[in-house]
Formats: structure tokens, C-alpha cells, sequence
């Protein structure tokens, strides 16, 4: 019985992969450390500008304080110190000089006795001078601006009665799923994508250019085990870039979204074993049909640059189909929707995410990318067999 | 003498893009490569394809080697045709031209093991064929080091190397000196003519005609894709060298052109 030579192309394909260490490094290190270091230096940047000045003392110089407004403007906060006295254009060019944390409020004189105008009447002017470029200041204004406009409104809304009284009826869990579902399907299908193109165009196209995929036709080795362990070889190295960019993803998230020391779980990120089983598969089976595609792609392709060219609107198209699930509430319901590739995957993830998922949608995506993937090997093999093919210049 | 090629009627055509047919100053969409060409080869035997430029040559052996597709005709090798089974034909030949190139990340080692496992060579006889054939070319010193950093004539016997993994019984060499070094260059001839001696075929293509007179026991020669004339190296040239016969067949078949 002819021995099967996939496995032959598929570890020479790895032995090129693993042994060239800037290859190695730039497609499967690279992505998730930079994705982790550009991630968590965002999320401490947006944290630095939330939380910097919430501990610094803020003083609060109050001109023409109201009565009924001392209780309240003292019950602030404690890092607010409430001074009763009036101030100068001298005070106000100190703030905008940075050389005071403060913020200046000025109510005009008699504010208790003021009548409530009628409609279409000048109503009273309270100032509040602050500087937006101090954060402490910053916080201060908009907790007093916020405070004063619903000042004497005959109504509140939404204020809670106690603690564990809640408006919205979602579920934090929800919440989060639903970030998760309409944000992590297209950055993962971005990144598997990125992986195959990180080494397929090199691996095709690259040895039609370098002359060595001749080398490879003139021995017995059939063409599907060739057209196989490329597809495969391609996948693998493709998904391993994916789990580094997972990874960096995973890592760094949670710093993006509220902090360091966040568990995951308080952002609704607690999937099941069956999740995450029907995650790797549909993974899985979208490699397969990108490395498949592109693959197609860089045999057609006279060389690296040219495949380049050629995969690039195809990229687009996958990157258009991770964006939609931004545009939808939930995964599709109809079942053909996840007999179209590359989209199936998407919807399957976005389903995961959401906690919707299903056997069947997962089973009819992995299936179904497998007939493609089939379909695929067979078009390589029969473009290894076109001299048209591999040896037009 | 035992046949162990057998090429009956082969012919390739090829559609002409713009741009050649600019450069083959022609208005003609396809060009006749290998038109009509029968010959054979014997088990032990160097066979020569002369011809000029352009005269088929390549195509013949790309043909012979399963890489092209013949429009129409055959061709057996010990017995198996290149069009229906082209997989068992790669089993049995050594093909070997410039085109053919190995890649620069590998080290010699690790393309013999590779190349021998693509052609079904078990490991024990792999080592042994691999450690003869390197110490043969002296490839031996550099079995580690990477092909890109290997000397233009090392990478060459390397290639010749490659080509032979699983000692074929036919070997196709398209213009195998071309672009040689002198010192690989006779390298090449002189195991080619070892080759002969345990009795390996040998199908060569050349325009040099000192290669044919020293090497080839038979010889046939090709003008626009056509075998003029094709026998024992001394019945071909009946008399003459080698280079004046082909000079006159050359004139008889264009009508004194040159």
C-alpha cells in the first residue's frame, strides 16, 4: 500500500515554521504580546483618567450660600472642603492657572427667596467655575451641575429606594454576554485570519516564486496529499497565532473594561464546558475554510506580493461578516444561515457569547465546513495538477 | 539492448500571451513546442537531445517528468505511460534542471530525509544513501548548513543530490552543466557517466556539442519541435562531427537560415 505523504508535508511545513524563530516570533509571540501590552497601557490610560483626582481634596468656594443648599453641598463628598466666602477675578485666574484644586460656585444673591420664574422668564444664573483639564475639578463640576439641575424639579426619576432596588431588568450576566457576543467574534475571526495570512501566501505562492513547489510535483507524492498538508499545516500554525492573540486578548480585557484585579465572571464572562467545546470546534472549522481559501488564493497567485493583493478584498469581506453581529440582537434563528461560510462561524460564536447556544447550528456549521474545506482540497489538488496554474509566469 | 523509454507521437502546444508573442514577433496565439516527436531510450545508455534554443527540449523532458501534460501522444517509462499514470512514473525517474530549486531554510540533511520519505525510502537505506552520496559530493562538511548559505556549485550538486534520493532507474537532466562551475560542471559529467556504468538511463538535453560527443551513446536532434534525426551518435553523424552534421541538418530544415 503507497504510504501517505501528508504528514510528511505537514511536519516539513512545521520544521519551517518552528525553526525559523522571527517567523515564530512575529506570528504567534508578537500578536498576543502586542495585544496585551496595547490593551492593558489603553485600559490603564482610560482608568488613570477615571480614577485620577477621586482622592484628591477638592476646595469648594461657595459665594452667596444658599441655606438649603449648605447641608447638601457638605454631605458631597469628604475630600471636598466647603468654604463659605466670596471670591475674586484673582481666584478665578488661579484656576485656570492649575494653582488651585478647586472649583468656584457663585448663587445669586437671595437664591432661597427667589421666585420659580414663569415660562419664558429669566431664571437665576448659578456660576460654577472649574477647569476641565484638572480632573479632581472636573469630578466636582459634574457632580454639582448634575445636583443643581434637578434642583427643585417637582419629580425624581429612577432614584433608588434602597440598595438592591434595580431599574434595569438585565442581568449583569446579560450585560456582559451581550458585549461580549456583539465584540469577541470579530476580533477572534480577525485574528485567525491574520494568522493564515502571516505564512499562507509564503507557503503557496512563496514556493511557486522560489521555484521549490517543482521540486515538490516532480515526486510521487499525490497532489491532494500535498493540497491536504498545506491546508493543515496552515491551519495549525494559523490557529496558534489566534490563541496567542486570544490570549493577549483574555489577559488584557479585563483591565480594558474596569480595572486590574477584575474577575471575569463579574463581567457575565462564565461560560460553560459545552461552550467552550462548541467555541474550539467552530474555531477549528474556520481555520480550515480560511487556510482552504487562501490557500486557493496563493496558488492562483504568481508570487508573495501578487498573493498579497488577492487576499486582501477577501480579508475585507470576512472583516465586513465579523462586523454585523454588532448590528443584530443575538444569533440567527434560521438554520441556512450557518451553511454559508465564514458567516456560520460568526453567528456560532456570537451565540456562545450570548449564552444562546445550540447543538444544532454548531454541528450544521462544522459539517458544513468540512464539505468546504473537502471541496477546497479538491480545487488545490487540481491546481497542483495545472502546469496553467503552477507554472504560468 | 532493453527499451526503457518509449515516446511515441508527443506534442505540446502553448497559447501565446501579448507579451510573447511581442517578443517571438509573431501574430499566432499558440505555438507548436513539440510537435509529433518518437524516440527511445535503453536501459544503460547516455541519449542526448540536441537542438537550439527554443527547439522543444525542455518541454520533451517536462513531459517525460509528468510536470506538463502532452496535448496528444504517449510516452512509456518501463512500461508506464506519463499521461495515465504519472505518479508511478515520478516513482521511477530522477528529474533534475535549473528550474528546480530547494529551499534556503533547510539544511542538506533534512532535505535528503524529506525528499526520501516523499519517495518511499525507508530510513535505514536513506542513511546509507545519504552518507554515500554526500561524502560522493563532498557535501558532507556542510550536511548542517543551511542552503542559503551554501556556495552556488554546492547548492547545484546538493540539487543533483536531491534528484537521486531514491536511485531511480531513469534520469532526466535538463541541460545539466548549464550554469556550472568548470569544477562542478565535471563533477556532474563524470557521475553521469558512473551512472551509465551501473547501468542507469540517462536522458539529457543539451545545445553543447562537446557535451554529446563525450557523454551520449545516442543522440537525436530537434529543430522547432520536430526529431530530424535520431540513432547512435555515429550513424547521426555520419562521418562528420557532431557540429558540422547538426549544422547541416540545421540548414536543411530552415532552408539556410541561421
Amino acid at each position: 500500500m503507497k504510504k501517505n505523504n501528508t504528514w510528511t508535508i505537514i511536519s516539513k511545513e512545521f520544521a519551517r515554521f518552528f525553526g525559523d524563530r522571527q517567523l515564530f516570533f512575529t506570528t504567534v509571540i508578537m500578536p498576543g504580546l502586542l495585544i496585551y501590552v496595547i490593551y492593558s497601557l489603553m485600559g490603564n490610560g482610560i482608568q488613570k483618567m477615571i480614577t485620577e483626582g477621586q482622592d484628591e481634596t477638592v476646595c469648594l468656594t461657595v459665594q452667596n450660600m444658599p441655606q438649603s443648599m449648605a447641608p447638601v453641598l457638605n454631605a458631597i463628598d469628604s475630600s471636598l472642603v466647603v468654604v463659605e466666602q466670596p471670591f475674586t477675578d484673582d481666584d478665578i485666574a488661579q484656576l485656570e492657572d492649575k494653582e488651585i484644586n478647586a472649583v468656584l460656585l457663585r448663587f445669586p444673591e437671595g437664591f432661597d427667596q427667589l421666585a420659580i420664574p414663569e415660562p419664558g422668564q429669566p431664571v437665576p444664573n448659578v456660576e460654577i467655575y472649574y477647569n476641565s483639564t484638572n480632573n479632581a475639578s472636573s469630578r466636582v463640576y459634574h457632580t454639582l451641575s448634575t445636583m443643581l439641575g434637578n434642583y427643585n424639579r417637582p419629580f425624581t426619576v429612577n432614584m433608588p429606594q434602597s440598595e438592591e432596588q434595580r431599574f434595569d431588568q438585565a442581568s449583569e450576566e446579560s450585560i456582559g454576554a451581550m458585549i461580549w457576543s456583539k465584540m469577541l467574534p470579530m476580533l477572534i475571526i480577525m485574528m485567525l485570519f491574520s494568522g493564515v495570512m502571516a505564512i499562507a501566501p509564503s507557503s503557496i505562492a512563496g514556493e511557486k516564486e522560489r521555484g521549490t513547489i517543482a521540486t515538490l510535483l516532480v515526486t510521487p507524492m499525490r497532489r491532494n496529499e500535498l493540497a491536504l498538508g498545506k491546508i493543515i499545516s496552515l491551519s495549525g500554525i494559523a490557529l496558534l497565532s489566534g490563541i496567542s492573540s486570544f490570549i493577549g486578548i483574555a489577559l488584557s480585557l479585563p483591565k480594558m473594561v474596569s480595572g486590574e484585579g477584575v474577575d471575569y465572571a463579574d463581567l457575565g464572562f462564565h461560560y460553560t464546558t459545552a461552550d467552550y467545546f462548541a467555541l474550539l470546534l467552530v474555531i477549528f472549522a474556520s481555520v480550515l475554510i480560511m487556510a482552504s481559501a487562501v490557500s486557493i488564493l496563493s496558488a492562483l497567485a504568481k508570487d508573495v506580493k501578487n498573493a498579497g493583493t488577492m487576499v486582501t478584498p477577501f480579508m475585507l469581506v470576512v472583516m465586513l461578516a465579523g462586523l454585523l453581529p454588532m448590528f443584530q440582537n443575538g444569533a440567527a434563528e434560521s438554520l441556512l444561515v450557518y451553511f454559508i461560510p465564514f458567516y456560520n462561524s460568526i453567528e456560532v460564536m456570537v451565540a456562545v457569547f450570548a449564552h444562546e447556544m445550540q447543538w444544532m447550528p454548531v454541528i450544521v456549521t462544522v459539517a458544513s465546513n468540512a464539505v468546504y474545506t473537502g471541496i477546497a482540497v479538491w480545487v488545490l489538488t487540481r491546481m497542483f495538477n495545472s502546469e496553467k496554474v503552477m507554472f504560468s509566469r | 539492448m532493453e527499451e526503457i523509454l518509449k515516446v511515441e507521437g508527443l506534442s505540446k502546444t502553448f497559447t501565446l500571451s501579448r507579451k510573447q508573442q511581442k517578443i517571438e514577433h509573431t501574430a499566432a496565439r499558440r505555438k507548436t513546442a513539440v510537435d509529433n516527436l518518437s524516440f527511445d531510450a535503453y536501459r544503460g545508455e547516455i541519449f542526448g537531445l540536441l537542438g537550439p534554443n527554443g527547439a522543444g527540449k525542455t518541454t520533451t523532458l517536462r513531459m517525460l517528468a509528468t510536470l506538463i501534460r502532452p496535448d496528444s501522444g504517449d510516452a512509456w517509462l518501463d512500461g508506464c505511460s506519463v499521461v495515465s499514470d504519472p505518479e508511478t512514473v515520478r516513482g521511477k525517474i530522477g528529474f533534475l534542471t535549473s528550474e528546480l530549486k530547494l529551499e534556503d531554510f533547510f539544511t542538506p540533511n533534512y532535505l535528503f530525509d524529506f525528499f526520501s520519505r516523499l519517495h518511499g525510502v525507508d530510513e535505514a537505506t536513506c542513511a546509507q544513501r545519504k552518507a554515500a552520496m554526500f561524502s560522493r559530493f563532498g557535501i558532507d562538511r556542510f550536511a548542517e548548513v543551511k542552503v542559503a548559505n551554501l556556495s552556488t556549485g554546492m547548492k547545484q550538486k546538493l540539487s543533483l543530490v536531491i534528484s537521486l534520493v531514491h536511485d531511480p532507474e531513469v534520469i532526466i537532466f535538463d541541460e545539466p552543466t548549464n550554469g556550472l562551475d568548470v569544477l562542478t560542471a565535471r563533477t556532474v559529467t563524470d557521475y553521469l557517466q558512473e551512472l551509465r556504468a551501473e547501468g542507469k538511463t540517462i536522458i539529457l538535453s543539451t545545445h553543447i556539442f562537446s557535451l554529446v560527443e563525450r557523454l551520449c551513446d545516442r543522440v537525436g536532434v530537434i529543430i522547432d519541435g520536430r526529431m530530424i534525426a535520431c540513432g547512435p551518435l555515429a550513424e547521426v553523424c555520419d562521418g562528420l562531427s557532431i557540429e558540422d552534421r547538426f549544422f547541416e541538418m540545421y540548414k536543411e530544415v530552415k532552408g539556410g537560415e541561421e
